[in-house]
């Protein structure tokens, strides 16, 4: 099948170009005639705010590069000058470092939401695995950034980090040496952190954005009841009876969320930029330094939960790769989930109770995983730490016989609500 | 089978039970055996932080430099005129746009033990509530140096810098607990010799230096606040003419 320049047979201006580029013909697929479910909930939000985060980090990293200098004996100072002497320094400057944790809090909402109504299913595992590779560069993205400020939790959360290579038998004493092109964290590594951070990753963060995007827009929406809006379409237009155009439904019903998230997002910025300590934390205002360690190191407050589970594996065999082994398995077992899922139906509404159960434990095992991996290490966060650790592996390993094995309700034809 | 799975599931309660108490115990328990008064710093108390300027100047200045601060954005956001400024606050140099540096040599380092830290970002690192206590703690003891040191910076290298105006204070013998109900946050002094300021004086006095060090830590603070009070209003705004935007396109759909 060939492809046709200008399908819809547009004139003057708008005909000239899309003689030449499908502007009309995309305007028309993934907007004005992309026809998602009518019944998108709250939940939905967040994909579109994570987009509006993207942006902003995109933005006011754009502005930050302008004025940071990166280098050991700089970038602590241009931060400041960034925060004193820059006109709106310190706002673009607070928008993204609380664009971080933002985009976090959005993607971990929007992925829980997958969860919930099954969006990740046949035909949709590519969205889901696109995202779940999102995911893993953000956290790339996010540590690389971190490391920047080169104050003194950036520097020791570097080391900590990089250190994790070190544990991998035979090469990582030699490869952490060579991640860091220096014997310690230095200020070569900050330099390839920087460029990593600004070039290498934001690259590959926007091409898999477009691909999820993409892969998304081929398929259709998923929605609350997992129900497949384009099985019921009208005869006389092929609309689907349950979609709407998103553009300018869902446009204007995302303005409202955007709008909502600004107003939390903004009361950050402008009152709280610490976040209470753990969106800028304390020791960060320190400059790097070799020989101040801080207190007790924590990671970033994103990774509180993945952290949880370095602590919690003990060493065997001589060497602590066990943990580093499960922290990397946690993440990549968010990869095969949509084959994990065996259930007949999409949503949580319509799955039973086991299905409920264990996704209600799985949420509230998260937070509290990432609450303790933040904490300063115990016997009792150590405890909590590796049965947290469990039910998290628990959750996905035993999915594909809970999910089988349970009573599930019918699906409606159409869309409720 | 069953008999595993339910041992199991027992099992797995009780840890959620024991996570779940051990959160609120931990919860609960972040602020016993805390040392440090509280302090809630205001960098929006232009008085305050004016004397905290001049004090800072007069007392601290000799030793500590505030290297990410300029002398003109302190004029400038305080109101403090050129020539005031150049008079009374500008000890190490006379160009307005210069950084406040410290005048003393290099050799400081033999003096004390360590180069007095730059206090720029001192709030931010160790809290509003630190740097208070801190200047209200300092102890006559006979083991150290300089014959002084500081409960909340146990080994302290700085000298009890302020004595003229706190006068020397020790150590209270550890009274046995609820006897007085007095031992609460912070730890028990006994005044020693006054001195120039009475007590609630200096903790004043302290408290001008505290709300000036934060003022230094973030000098764009105040102006972002009152600018985040502007963006809110807006925000407020545009949510519901949003939400009203959407009612209106939405009213087809059923």
């Amino acid at each position: 099948m060939a492809i046709t320049p200008n399908p819809y047979k547009t004139t003057g201006a708008l005909g000239w170009i899309d003689d030449r580029f499908p502007l009309t013909k995309m305007w028309k697929e993934h907007l004005s005639e992309y026809y998602a479910p009518k019944n998108f909930n709250f939940w939905y939000f967040f994909g579109s705010l994570a987009l509006l985060v993207l942006v902003n980090q995109l933005l006011t990293g754009i502005f930050l590069t302008m004025h940071y200098k990166p280098g050991a004996e700089t970038a602590f100072d241009s931060v400041e000058y960034i925060m004193r002497d820059v006109p709106w320094g310190n706002v673009i400057r607070y928008m993204h470092s609380t664009g971080a944790s933002a985009f976090f809090v959005v993607v971990f909402l929007h992925m829980f939401r997958g969860l919930m109504y099954g969006s990740y299913q046949k035909p949709r595992e590519l969205i889901w695995v696109f995202g779940a590779l999102i995911f893993l560069v953000l956290m790339a993205e996010a540590f690389c950034g971190y490391v920047l400020p080169w104050g003194n939790m950036s520097y020791w959360g570097a080391a900590v980090i990089i250190n994790l290579f070190g544990t991998i038998p035979f090469i990582g004493p030699d490869l952490v040496v060579w991640i860091q092109g220096d014997f310690v964290p230095s200020d070569a590594t900050l330099n390839r952190l920087f460029s990593i951070h600004v070039i290498a990753l934001p690259f590959v963060l926007v091409g898999l954005v477009v691909a999820h995007i993409l892969a998304l827009h081929e398929v259709g929406s998923n929605n609350p009841d997992g129900v497949e809006i384009k099985k019921n379409k009208d005869p006389a237009t092929g609309i689907p009876k349950d979609g709407i155009p998103f553009h300018p439904y869902y446009t204007v019903k995302d303005m409202v969320g955007v709008a909502g998230f600004l107003i939390l997002f903004c009361a950050v910025i402008f009152f709280m930029p610490d976040g209470g300590g753990y969106f800028l934390e304390a020791p960060n205002f320190t400059p790097a330094s070799q020989t101040n360690t801080p207190e007790h190191i924590t990671p970033a407050w994103y990774f509180g939960t993945y952290y949880a589970m370095l602590r919690a594996t003990p060493s065997f065999a001589g060497t602590q790769i066990w943990g580093v082994i499960v922290m990397g398995a946690a993440v990549v077992i968010l990869f095969f989930v949509p084959w994990l899922d065996k259930s007949k139906v999409k949503s949580i509404r319509y799955k039973g109770m086991l299905s409920k159960v264990a996704l209600a434990v799985f949420a509230v095992n998260f937070v509290i995983l990432n609450y303790y991996g933040l904490q300063p290490p115990s016997a009792t966060v150590q405890l909590i730490s590796q049965v947290g650790t469990i039910i998290y592996f628990a959750f996905f390993l035993l999915m594909p016989w809970y999910s089988a094995n349970e009573k599930t309700k019918p699906v409606p034809d159409r869309v409720t609500e | 089978m069953n008999l595993l799975m339910n041992q199991t599931l027992t099992r797995l309660a009780r840890a959620a039970v024991v996570a779940a108490g051990a959160l609120v115990a931990n919860l609960a328990g972040a602020n016993a055996g805390a040392e440090l008064l509280h302090f809630s710093a205001d960098s929006g108390n232009t008085a305050s932080v004016q004397r905290g300027a001049r004090n800072f100047m007069a007392y601290c200045s000799g030793c500590h430099s505030l290297k990410y601060l300029r002398y003109n954005r302190l004029g400038e956001d305080l109101g403090i005129p050129d020539d005031v400024l150049k008079k009374n606050l500008m000890f190490t140099s006379d160009k307005l746009g210069d950084q406040i540096k410290v005048a003393m040599p290099a050799a400081s380092e033999q003096w004390f033990g360590r180069v007095p830290p730059d206090l720029s970002l001192e709030t931010r690192a160790r809290g509003a509530n630190w740097v208070y206590t801190y200047l209200l703690s300092f102890y006559l003891d006979e083991s150290r140096p300089l014959g002084v040191n500081n409960t909340v910076l146990a080994g302290a290298s700085m000298p009890h810098v302020l004595w003229e105006l706190q006068g020397w204070q020790k150590k209270a013998e550890h009274k046995a607990e609820g006897e007085h109900g007095d031992h609460h946050g912070g730890s028990a002094f006994e005044k020693v010799t006054d001195g120039s300021l009475k007590p609630a004086e200096y903790e004043a006095f302290v408290a001008d230096l505290v709300n000036f060090l934060d003022y230094a830590s973030e000098p764009g603070k105040q102006a972002r606040i009152a600018l985040g009070l502007k963006v809110m209003l807006y925000l407020f705004g545009l949510l519901v003419l949003t939400y009203l935007l959407k009612k209106e396109f939405w009213r087809d759909v059923h």
